[in-house]
Parts: C-alpha cells; sequence; structure tokens
C-alpha cells in the first residue's frame, strides 16, 4: 500500500502454502507413536441430571481395553480455563462427580487400543441418571423461582464482588455487567421518537474443516508432552498442570498448523481428560472428536438476545441508548463473563450517545457450554446495532447513509465506557463504501469527517 | 484381510479388516499425512482422494475396494520434483490458508479437469459442492480452477 | 412470482486485543549461523498466515529480507509465554514483541557491523539485508556475513527479546467505565440481495466492503481475511445453527447434513477496498483485522431484506421459512 517498508505492506505468499497444495502440512492427526492408545467417552444423554451410579464391569472386560477413567482418576477436579488469569469461578469439573448439566457432558472415558474398542467398550458403561427438568430459556433461567443450576444461588454470573478477575472480592454484586454514563432518564423524555428492538442469534458452530484431535505422550521423569489443535498452547499448559498438580515447565505443548479455529479451539476442551489418561496409564494417548462431537459437544457461538431501546431527536441524532443482553452461557462459565463485558462495553457501536445504560447478562442454562467465536460478542452486537440503527433510520424518515453519518463518533468524543476516542475512521470508510457501491453521497455528507 | 494397491505410485500391503474404511487404513494404519479426517461420513470432502483416476470419499470406500487399484492422494500429483498445474494454479491463486480442505479441493478440482478442461461457472460450483472449506470464502479456489480452463 | 431486490448496509468497528487488557505477549528472535533467524513464538498458524505476516514485521524490524527470517509457532519449548491466537490480537501484540526484538538485534548487528567496517554504528544504515555506510551504498555487508561473524569471531549472540502487554484495565463496576481496547478497526459493508417470494430464498448477488485496518502488514492475507469472513457471514445470516428450534434442544445439528454451511456456488461477487489509519500502539500501525471481517456481514444482508421486502426479520438465520413468514405476516 504505502512505498514506505522494505517488507511490511508487501503482499507476499503465506509461506505455508507449498505443504498445502502437497499434502506436507502436519496437522495433529497425523501424531502417532507406537502402542498408542485411543479415547472414548462415554456422554450423558441427558440435559440435566444427578448421577447415581456408574458401572464399568462389562466394559472392563472388553479384550482392548486398557482403563476406564472417572472423576477419581483426576489429581483435582477442575477444569481451570480462565480461571488462571482471573476470570472464574472454576465451576466446571474435568470428568464429573455427582452430577451432569449438559446432554453429552462426558461422565467418564474408556482408553483402549483402538477407536472401535472404545467404542465399543464405551457403549457397554452404564449410568443411572436421575433426571431433573432441564433450564433452557434464558429468561425462565433469570426468574426468581428458576431451579438454579450454577453453585452460587442465581443461574446469572454476578458481577462486581471478585468473581469477574476485575473486581475486588467483598462488594456487593449484581447479575449482570452495567455500562452507565450520562442521564439516559432526561435523554428519553427529550426524545421526539423512542424506538425499540429485540434480537437474537441463536448458538452458531465454529466448524471448522479440522475437529478437534489431542495426542498426549508422557514422557521420562514425569514430564509430558501434548500435541494438540489448540489457539493457546499455554492456556493447556497452565490448566493441565493445574489439574494433574505438576510443574508447568514439565509440559510441552505442541500445536502444529491448525486447520482452522476460529475461537472454536481457544478453550482447552479436551486436552486435560487426555493428559490425565496418558498419566494414568504410563503410555501415548490419542483423542480424535467425531464431528457429532464437534456440534454437539464443542463450544459455540453463545446465543445471545438483546433488546435495544432508542431515544432520538427529529433531526437525526441518538440521545440515549438502552440496552439488555442476554448471553448463554450454557452450563459452565468458560470465558463467558469475559465475553459479556466485551459485548456490553461495545452496544453503542461506531457512535456517539452521550446518554447510556446497559446490563449484560452472563446466563446459564443446560446446554453445550458456549464460548469465544470470531467477534466474540460484538458480532452480536454489530449485528442488533446495525439492525436498530436501520428502525431507527426509517422511523425518522431519515436515509440510512445520512443517519449513520451523523452519529458516529469522532475523534475527541468518548465512549461509554469513558475512553477518549483517538482511532475514529468511520465516516471515511463509508464514504469509500458507498462510493464503491456507486452511491452518490450528498455534500453536506461528504464534507463530514472523523475530525469534528 | 490383506489388501495390496498402489499408493501414489508404490505398492503397499496392510492388514484391514472388512468393515474398514479407506480412509481408516490411510490415516491411522499407514499413516498417511495428504489426506485429512474431516467427518467421516462424506459430507466435507476433505478425505477426497483419487482411485484409479477418480474422485472417491475415503471415507465412505471401504478398504477392500482398493484391492488393486491405484490410490492417488495429492502428495502423488508432482513429477520428478515438478508440481502438477492444479498444484501451480492454486499456488498461484493463494487458494488456501489453514490448508485442511485443500487436498480434497486440489483432487476434485484435477477430476473435474481432467474429464471437463473448460468448464462452466455452473459446472465449477457443482464439481466443488461437495468440499467444504471454512477458511477461504472459495474465491480464490475458484480462480485457481478458472485459470486452468481452456478457452472454449 | 416476484423477486425482490434490495439494498442494506452495515458500518461497524472491533476493537483489538482481549478486552480490558493484561494480555501479554514475548517472543524470543535467535539468529543462526548461516543468517537466519528464527522467530519464537507461543501464537499459532490457523490459516490466518501469522506465520508470514510476523516474519514480515521481524524482518522490518531488524533490517533482514524476509526470505531470511522464519516464524517457529506453538511450542511451549521454544516459545516464551503468549496469551493465546485470539481477539485479533496476535499482529497487534506479538507484532509489537518482535518490533522490540527485532530492535534488541539491529543494535547487536550494527555494533557488530560497525567493527568489522571500522566506522561509528551511528553512520551505518541496515534496510533489506543489507548494512551500509550511510551515503557510502559501496561500503557494506551483508546481514548473513555479519551474523556469523559475531557468533564465530566477535562472540556476540544474536538474540532480542520483546515483549508487549496492554496494562489490564480497571473497571468501575457501577459504571463500566474502563479502557477496553488498544484501538478500533473499521468497517462499512453494503449488501444487494433477491428475495424469491415463491420460495423465501435469499441471494446475495453482491458486497461492497471497505475495511480500515490501520496498516496491512500483508495486503493479501487481510484479502483472504475478507473473503473468508464474507462467507463465514454469510453462513450465520442465511442458514447457520446448531440449535433451529432454539431454546429447545431438539433437531439439534449433530452433522453438515443439517448444519449447512455455504459451497462455492454460495460466494457472492465482492468489490472490496483495504484502508489504512496507522495507530501509533500498533506494529507499524498495524490494527486486528481476522474477526471484524465476519461481523458485518449478517446484518447488512438482513438490512438488505428488510429492504426488499419491508419487513425486519430479526432472529437469525434468516431462513426461506422465516422470510415466507415475515411475507404473510406483512399482508
Amino acid at each position: 500500500m504505502s512505498g514506505q517498508f522494505a517488507a511490511v505492506s508487501a503482499p507476499i505468499k503465506n509461506v505455508q502454502l507449498l505443504g498445502h497444495v502437497t499434502g506436507a502440512t502436519q496437522y495433529v492427526d497425523e501424531i502417532s507413536f507406537p502402542g498408542m492408545l485411543w479415547i472414548k467417552a462415554v456422554r450423558s444423554p441427558v440435559a440435566r441430571g444427578k448421577i447415581k451410579k456408574i458401572d464399568t464391569s462389562r466394559a472392563e472386560k472388553v479384550p482392548g481395553v486398557i482403563k476406564i477413567i472417572t472423576a477419581k482418576d483426576v489429581p483435582n477436579n477442575i477444569h481451570v480455563n480462565m480461571a488462571g488469569i482471573g476470570i472464574g469461578p472454576p465451576d466446571e469439573p474435568v470428568l464429573p462427580e455427582d452430577e451432569v448439566k449438559y446432554k453429552g457432558e462426558a461422565i467418564c472415558l474408556v482408553v483402549a487400543r483402538d477407536e472401535e474398542t472404545a467404542l465399543k467398550a464405551a457403549q457397554l458403561v452404564e449410568v443411572e441418571i436421575e433426571e431433573l427438568p432441564p433450564v433452557l430459556d434464558m429468561e425462565e433461567a433469570l426468574k426468581p423461582d428458576a431451579p438454579v443450576i450454577t453453585k452460587w444461588g442465581i443461574n446469572a454470573f454476578i458481577y462486581g464482588s471478585g468473581m469477574d478477575g476485575a473486581t475486588k472480592p467483598g462488594r456487593p454484586g449484581r447479575p449482570f455487567f452495567l455500562v452507565r454514563r450520562g442521564d439516559v432518564e432526561t435523554a428519553f423524555k427529550q426524545a421526539d421518537k423512542v424506538v425499540k428492538g429485540s434480537y437474537i442469534i441463536p448458538p452458531i458452530e465454529h466448524a471448522p474443516i479440522e475437529p478437534h484431535v489431542c495426542v498426549a505422550k508422557p514422557e521420562h521423569g514425569g514430564k509430558l508432552t501434548i500435541y494438540t489443535t489448540t489457539q493457546a498452547p499455554y492456556f493447556v499448559r497452565d490448566n493441565v498442570a493445574t489439574i494433574l498438580n505438576i510443574p508447568a515447565s514439565n509440559i510441552r505443548v505442541i500445536a502444529p498448523a491448525v486447520g482452522g479455529g476460529f475461537g472454536g479451539k481457544v478453550d482447552p476442551e479436551f486436552e486435560m481428560q487426555v493428559a490425565v489418561a496418558a498419566m494414568r496409564v504410563g503410555r501415548p494417548v490419542k483423542w480424535r472428536w467425531t464431528r457429532e462431537e464437534e456440534f454437539t459437544i464443542s463450544t459455540t457461538r453463545p446465543a445471545i438476545k438483546i433488546e435495544i431501546e432508542d431515544a432520538l431527536s427529529k433531526d437525526g441524532l441518538i440521545l440515549g441508548r438502552r440496552a439488555r443482553l442476554l448471553h448463554d452461557s450454557g452450563a459452565y462459565t468458560r470465558t463467558s463473563p469475559y465475553g459479556v463485558i466485551k459485548a456490553t462495553v461495545n452496544l453503542s457501536g461506531p457512535y456517539h450517545i452521550p446518554n447510556v445504560y446497559y446490563e449484560g447478562y452472563c446466563v446459564y442454562t443446560n446446554r453445550q457450554p458456549s464460548s469465544a467465536m470470531r467477534g466474540y460478542g460484538v458480532f452480536e452486537v454489530s449485528y442488533a446495532v446495525e439492525l436498530q440503527m436501520e428502525r431507527d433510520a426509517r422511523t425518522l424518515g431519515l436515509d440510512s447513509w445520512e443517519f449513520r453519518f451523523k452519529n458516529a463518533y469522532r475523534n475527541g468524543q468518548v465512549t461509554a465506557t469513558g475512553r477518549p476516542i483517538d482511532d475514529a475512521y468511520l465516516v471515511e470508510v463509508m464514504k469509500e463504501a458507498a462510493s464503491l457501491a456507486g452511491v452518490k453521497l450528498p455534500s453536506h455528507l461528504l464534507q463530514m469527517s472523523s475530525w469534528g | 484381510m490383506r489388501i495390496k494397491f498402489k499408493l501414489d505410485g508404490e505398492v503397499v500391503e496392510v492388514d484391514a479388516k472388512h468393515t474398514d474404511t479407506l480412509l481408516k487404513i490411510l490415516k491411522d494404519k499407514l499413516g498417511v499425512g495428504a489426506v485429512h479426517f474431516g467427518c467421516g461420513e462424506g459430507t466435507c470432502g476433505a478425505c477426497i482422494v483419487l482411485v484409479n483416476g477418480r474422485p472417491r470419499y475415503s471415507c465412505l470406500t471401504l478398504a477392500g475396494y482398493v484391492d488393486g487399484k491405484e490410490v492417488t492422494t495429492v502428495a502423488g500429483l508432482a513429477h520428478d520434483g515438478e508440481l502438477s498445474e492444479i498444484q501451480k494454479a492454486f499456488l498461484e491463486n493463494d487458494a488456501a490458508q489453514c490448508g485442511y480442505c485443500t487436498p480434497g479441493m486440489i483432487l476434485i478440482a484435477k477430476a473435474l479437469l481432467d474429464r471437463n478442461p473448460s468448464p462452466s461457472d455452473e459446472e465449477i460450483f457443482d464439481a466443488l459442492a461437495g468440499n467444504l472449506c471454512r477458511c477461504t470464502g472459495y474465491v480464490p479456489i475458484i480462480n485457481a480452477i478458472k485459470s486452468l480452463s481452456k478457452k472454449r | 412470482m416476484a423477486r425482490l431486490r434490495g439494498r442494506g448496509i452495515a458500518a461497524i468497528c472491533y476493537p483489538t486485543g482481549m478486552n480490558l487488557g493484561g494480555d501479554p505477549s514475548q517472543t524470543v528472535i535467535v539468529a543462526q549461523p548461516d543468517g537466519k533467524f528464527i522467530v519464537n513464538v507461543a501464537s499459532v498458524e490457523l490459516g490466518q498466515g501469522l506465520r508470514t505476516a510476523l516474519a514480515q514485521i521481524a524482518a522490518e524490524a531488524i533490517g533482514a529480507s524476509v526470505e531470511d527470517v522464519e516464524v517457529r509457532f506453538g511450542d511451549t519449548q521454544t516459545a516464551p509465554h503468549d496469551t493465546g491466537t485470539f481477539a485479533s490480537r496476535t499482529t497487534h501484540r506479538m507484532g509489537n514483541a518482535i518490533v522490540k526484538a527485532g530492535q534488541e538485534i539491529r543494535q547487536i548487528l550494527l555494533d557488530v557491523a560497525s567493527k568489522i567496517l571500522e566506522v561509528s554504528p551511528q553512520d551505518l544504515e541496515i534496510g533489506n539485508g543489507k548494512i551500509w555506510v550511510r551515503g557510502v551504498p559501496d561500503k557494506f555487508l551483508t546481514v548473513k556475513h555479519v551474523v556469523n561473524q559475531a557468533q564465530f569471531v566477535y562472540n556476540t549472540p544474536v538474540v532480542g527479546k520483546g515483549h508487549y502487554v496492554k496494562p489490564k484495565s480497571d473497571v468501575d463496576p457501577d459504571t463500566g467505565e474502563s479502557d477496553p481496547h488498544s484501538t478500533m478497526a473499521h468497517g462499512c459493508i453494503v449488501a444487494d440481495v433477491e428475495v424469491d417470494a415463491e420460495t423465501g430464498v435469499v441471494t446475495v448477488l453482491q458486497i461492497y466492503t471497505v475495511y480500515e485496518v490501520g496498516r496491512a502488514i500483508n495486503p493479501k492475507l487481510v484479502e483472504g481475511q475478507i473473503i473468508g469472513g464474507m462467507l463465514m457471514g454469510l453462513g450465520a445470516a442465511l442458514t447457520e445453527t446448531v440449535y433451529p428450534r432454539y431454546p429447545e434442544l431438539t433437531h439439534q445439528a449433530t452433522s453438515f447434513r443439517e448444519y449447512v454451511l455455504p459451497t462455492a456456488g454460495d460466494a457472492p461477487k465482492i468489490v472490496y477496498k483495504i484502508v489504512e489509519s496507522p495507530t501509533e500502539t500498533g506494529p507499524y500501525g498495524a490494527k486486528g483485522v481476522g474477526e471484524m471481517v465476519a461481523n458485518g456481514i449478517a446484518p447488512a444482508i438482513v438490512n438488505a431484506v428488510y429492504d426488499a421486502i419491508g419487513v425486519q426479520i430479526t432472529e437469525l438465520p434468516i431462513t426461506p421459512e422465516k422470510v415466507l413468514k415475515a411475507l404473510r405476516e406483512k399482508q
């Protein structure tokens, strides 16, 4: 683009391409070791229930089955995820002890000489579960009489009392993350028009063409090498170390080329289970997820419901915005509290709205846990905000471009969270897009800029 | 049973169960890197190989089927160290990102051009309909194929 | 029956880096005796091309030629800590760390070269694999040669270390006041669609996108993200969900038969433009790109359908069933 750099700005070819077109690029699925064993999981058939009995006796008799791993084989049975960087709480077990919280949750792992044997044995494990009515609807989950599926009394993450890695414990918390600026009450009183909208996105799956695959290989001296399809090798390392109670420096994590991540390979979802199995049997162990597991077990984008209410002036300004955002975390916390903050602080979009009141709820339901996916939180917010902007414009009888130009944030203004804006460029980008699309903008819009 | 077939020009012999798929044999018995497991049920195309020159989902092909036949993966397309035309076209058009769908894409593209040297857009879309890609958005892959399409 | 056309727009911004910061990235660059620079990062090559883009940043910072830089990734044995490859943070955070490491190496090279050429290091220039005396281009050494001499003659390791973190922002629990991101990138998307009023099928005829990315470290890789992101947005808009009866669990997708991804024939025509507005916070001005490019497509398409049929369908995906229902309710 500019000629000022020697290497930066050059459209150099992706150096991986030659390996891709010759099939030489190495992925985790190619990793194999002599004596390597395979894992298949026994999974909960119900979305919520109490585990009464796990009977592995018939499964253990299948020739080629080496061991069946249950909760008692896990030294430190907490799935740490982001608790290591203060985004807690660690509410998820590596393998459940007494309850299951989503359909498909792994209850125990069969380790066998090959996939077929592991699968056959897994089907012979008998699990007795006392089924409980699942909580599935976010609005229902937030009602005071809803059955509680978390360990802290309500089906929502509590912000402000230390659980969120951003505040100190001991303060009273709220079941939502709050962004508030200016005076929304007055803004709505002064509005010429008030426009409401409600927007829903159900869970979307990353669906990279490469599924989750992990090989854990015990090394001498109590060390462990983990090959895995991860976007965050150090997350894996630190999680596994905590769970196995061994020093993190004893663990080496290797991510060879990964076949697409999109946020679906950020959470350590299964590496700790493979690591536990490998350490228990003392041999290399591999787990290759099926495509069905990718869709039904692996994390998805959170379902999100966003309600927006805009106070508009007749000359086309957004005076104030109220919004309520519900984020479906699924059965466990994972990264959702973080995602809710990211979504909530961005509810103004690229616009200047001086008076705002936003509530972001991290809600727990009995479905597969959600987590990051491309654009975490902001994908959903951009969707809702841009649909709302369209509604606003039509209600005011204003052109879509004009309404956005008028409200685009400028340098020198401040965001909903009080951050000074010094990198605004929306007006310029919109001018370029209009030009590309053959739209002749009126001169009063063309004269606008992000600098005043 | 014991099966014997040519894999990228080399004869291989391997034990297989009657119920084993070709994909299972290639990946877990023979350690072939140039074939990828994407779904195991014929819905993504990542496992496509050529059997006697015709494309097949290796996950839907029983291992016994290839006994006595020639199986070609993307690793077997180069000749005397020179990449095939289709591989060069993919390189020139930046038609891959993570690379996981690429072996299947290249083989299906080759199979298309082998039987139809100047496919229309619709014929290209049709041929690629069984190959999923989550990274590239398909446009550079389509461009790679078009670049090899002979003018009628 | 009618084929209704419509146009919709979406204007978006996307933050660079992990929300609220506190996500460190570190790197170590080690030169080999043959003159090759190995950049060790725990970031992971997912297909986005960071192996290439980070090599370009390293080459620029050192003054080496790109061919002499190799990024080795994803191995905790050789790469120091990195938070992870997500939140559009790698080019920015790891890029900044690499700039630091590269500058450390640059200084080592200039010091050694100054000894070989018997000039002051301040009189030297370095770039694209060469070190020369300012104003006297004939008096030069190759970077390769200086690396070799450093290690074998001057007993100086050619190693650079770098780190970058945006300090974790406090959050006021009563107002949310905080500094969530390093910088914002921007985008605007225009979508032209055609809706078949008889079947409810939406065809996206044309997409126009403009993305402001700070600095495009590698425009070819940015293009790859734009096109790929467009298809991900298309799927989200029209067909994708694992729970089609959300919040019910019934009809949960278990395979690609039920979870419909776009295929090659679904790729809309696209005209795109990359613009730059460099940020002081990022390496050579770069902002994060990889996620923003998937965010504006669905709203632009839904707004286009709104324009075409006069009804705004607010729940994704806008399947033919939903379109027909909206058309019927409108009547």
